[in-house]
């Protein structure tokens, strides 16, 4: 086990390197005088050549880069344009909100998703099993923008049961993490029907049926714990697109997180803060990744020993 | 019974594909209605009642009437009209985003499961890098560098479909490149570019076709999603994400101006994704024994 864990994490190194390296030379790659777009619309050529100066814009690439690199572990990612305060602080109130939209979405889809997955495969062929899987496609396929402006229609404005939008109480987290999470519940859904009717067909399931245990034991124990381990890589897969999904929905809902940042910085050109934001999103959407290619490894012993 | 006295009737590959297809009832149902879908995107002009631009004043947020079936929005623009132009721009962008990106897939993955060594490892880690961003934030990324427009907003689309379709390429390269087929060709003297495009690329083809359908589902949505928040297309544009975008301000008030594009996204998306579940069923041959 800790040789494979030693490997996978030396694995993540590289593609931490090349993103960072993307991020950092997403600022070269806009068309214009970096030092310009960081000083901002209204700097004089005072700031722009201080900002050159302090930034470093006048030497070389790799010393840049290098510069960027330590900053940013430490946590410094220079000023936001907008509000003249440092990044790190902008992005730091705006993080919790994001991380609780995420992880409620996720908790109540994947049990949803897993409940519905799993009756559809156990009644397959009935109406049970269409109902759920006309639900999973519907899902997959439903703007989440439209579901939260037809929610906030319904619920909040016609029947005034939870705010339109904001982030104040479990009240304001209904609406969103429903919008949230309503695509994955999906998926979820449709990837544990699959799983499940997979390992069904395994002898070792007939085996257990032969030797007389009972139906709920077979499906409960022996089917979903063996459906379990795919399912495991699927739901960090979904964090990453809960991550993109959390910049719609919190647009539609006021909420104070890095999604609706990220779209009000990039409206204002704020550089600085786009730029730590999309390294901040994918770092975690890698660390994510990193932690369920573990996860999976504690659970199945084939990986571990490879 | 006596299929060995009796020689069975030989189908062709797409017969084959047929007979399976129309099969699945959903499927085709979702394939007429995309059929419909382009067929109006195209004849939009002489088919919608109304300038979709054209502002009204005195007949502003209207509901549903006989005379505006979708209502009006706050100009006084008929929802109709506009959702049918919208489709154009709608079925444009996911055609367009997903060639582009699956062309440029298709090249990698062949070459990256045809070569392998260095340049497989170079494709497949860059493919890595692309897919360690969350599809959305990319394109967003690519938007901020571009600038918002519907225009920009294909290329940050086709971005992310291009690693899907790489790695898909590469998977059915490396399996067809031991074929016997394969092998027969290279012996009479064929070229590496003649191996790839014309006796591996049409084995790959099947999975490619299922994913161009998913992705263009995928695309569309995400193309709604940047003009909702205001990245992709500009107003007056009547792309659909745009008019859900203008319409907010008018919920409970004016429902229908939300409720209608809204509904013309997901009918749209929801019959990709069926004729890709559909596609995936007839031209998957592991599926076709359970």
């Amino acid at each position: 086990m800790l040789s494979y864990l030693i490997r996978r994490v030396t694995s993540v190194l590289p593609v931490l390197l090349v993103v960072s390296l993307l991020v950092f030379l997403f600022i070269h790659m806009l068309p214009g005088d970096p030092a310009r777009l960081v000083a901002g619309p209204d700097a004089t050529a005072l700031d722009i050549a201080n900002v050159r100066e302090s930034l470093g814009l006048d030497k070389p690439l790799w010393q840049q880069y290098l510069r960027f690199v330590t900053h940013a572990v430490q946590g410094d990612f220079g000023q936001s344009l907008k509000n003249k305060i440092p990044v790190i602080e902008v992005i730091g109130e705006r993080f919790w909100p994001t991380v609780l939209l995420t992880v409620v979405a996720m908790a109540w889809s994947t049990v949803f998703g897993l409940l519905i997955g799993v009756l559809s495969a156990v009644r397959r062929g009935r109406w049970q099993d269409y109902g759920g899987m006309i639900l999973a496609v519907s899902g997959i396929s439903f703007p989440a923008f439209w579901l939260g402006l037809l929610m906030i229609d319904l619920f909040s404005v016609r029947l005034h049961w939870l705010p339109t939008g904001g982030y104040e109480g479990w009240k304001s987290f209904v609406m969103p993490s429903f919008a949230l999470g309503l695509g994955v519940a999906a998926v979820m859904a449709r990837f544990t029907r699959s799983a499940f009717l997979e390992i069904a067909r395994e002898d070792y399931i007939r085996t257990a049926r032969a030797k007389g245990v009972t139906e709920r034991l077979v499906v409960w124990k022996h089917v979903l714990r063996n459906a379990m381990i795919p399912i495991i890589t699927m739901v960090g897969l979904q964090f990453g697109f809960l991550l993109g999904g959390s910049i719609v929905v919190e647009t539609v809902f006021s909420w104070p997180g890095l999604g609706r940042l990220l779209v009000d910085s990039v409206a204002y050109r704020d550089y600085p803060v786009i730029q730590a934001e999309i390294l901040l999103f994918s770092i975690e959407f890698i660390l994510i990744n990193l932690a369920v290619d573990l996860l999976y490894a504690a659970a199945n012993p084939e990986i571990r020993f490879k | 019974m006596n299929s060995d006295t009796v020689p069975q009737k030989v189908r062709s590959p797409l017969g084959e594909f047929w007979r399976h297809f129309l099969r699945q009832k959903v499927a085709v149902a979702a394939a007429l209605v995309l059929v419909a879908l382009c067929l109006t995107a195209v004849f939009a002009p002489w088919v919608a009642p109304y300038d979709p631009t054209a502002a009204d004043y005195d007949n502003i947020l209207s509901g549903p009437t006989a005379a505006h079936w979708a209502g009006t929005d706050a100009f006084g623009r008929d929802v109709f009209s506009r959702i049918l132009h919208g489709a154009r721009i709608s079925l444009a962008v996911g055609f367009l985003s997903v060639s582009l990106g699956s062309v440029a897939g298709i090249l990698l993955g062949l070459l990256s499961g045809f070569h392998g060594g260095w340049i497989d490892g170079l494709i497949m880690r860059s493919c890595d890098v692309l897919l360690a961003f969350p599809g959305i934030l990319l394109a967003i990324a690519v938007i901020a560098i571009l600038g918002p427009g519907i225009d920009n907003v294909i290329y940050a689309v086709a971005v992310f479909s291009v690693p899907v379709f790489a790695r898909l390429v590469r998977g059915s390269t490396l399996s067809l490149k031991g074929a016997v087929y394969v092998d027969a060709a290279r012996a009479i003297g064929a070229p590496n570019r003649v191996l790839m495009l014309r006796h591996i690329l049409p084995g790959t083809l099947p999975s490619v076709i299922v994913y161009f359908s998913m992705r263009i589902g995928t695309s569309i949505l995400t193309a709604a999603a940047l003009s909702f928040i205001g990245l992709g297309a500009q107003p007056p544009s009547p792309e659909w994400g745009a008019m859900l975008a203008d319409g907010r301000s008018f919920i409970g008030v004016a429902s229908h101006v939300t409720l209608f594009p809204g509904l013309a996204i997901f009918v749209t998306v929801l019959a990709f994704n069926l004729l890709g579940d559909g596609l995936r069923d007839a031209l998957d041959p592991k599926l076709q024994r359970s």
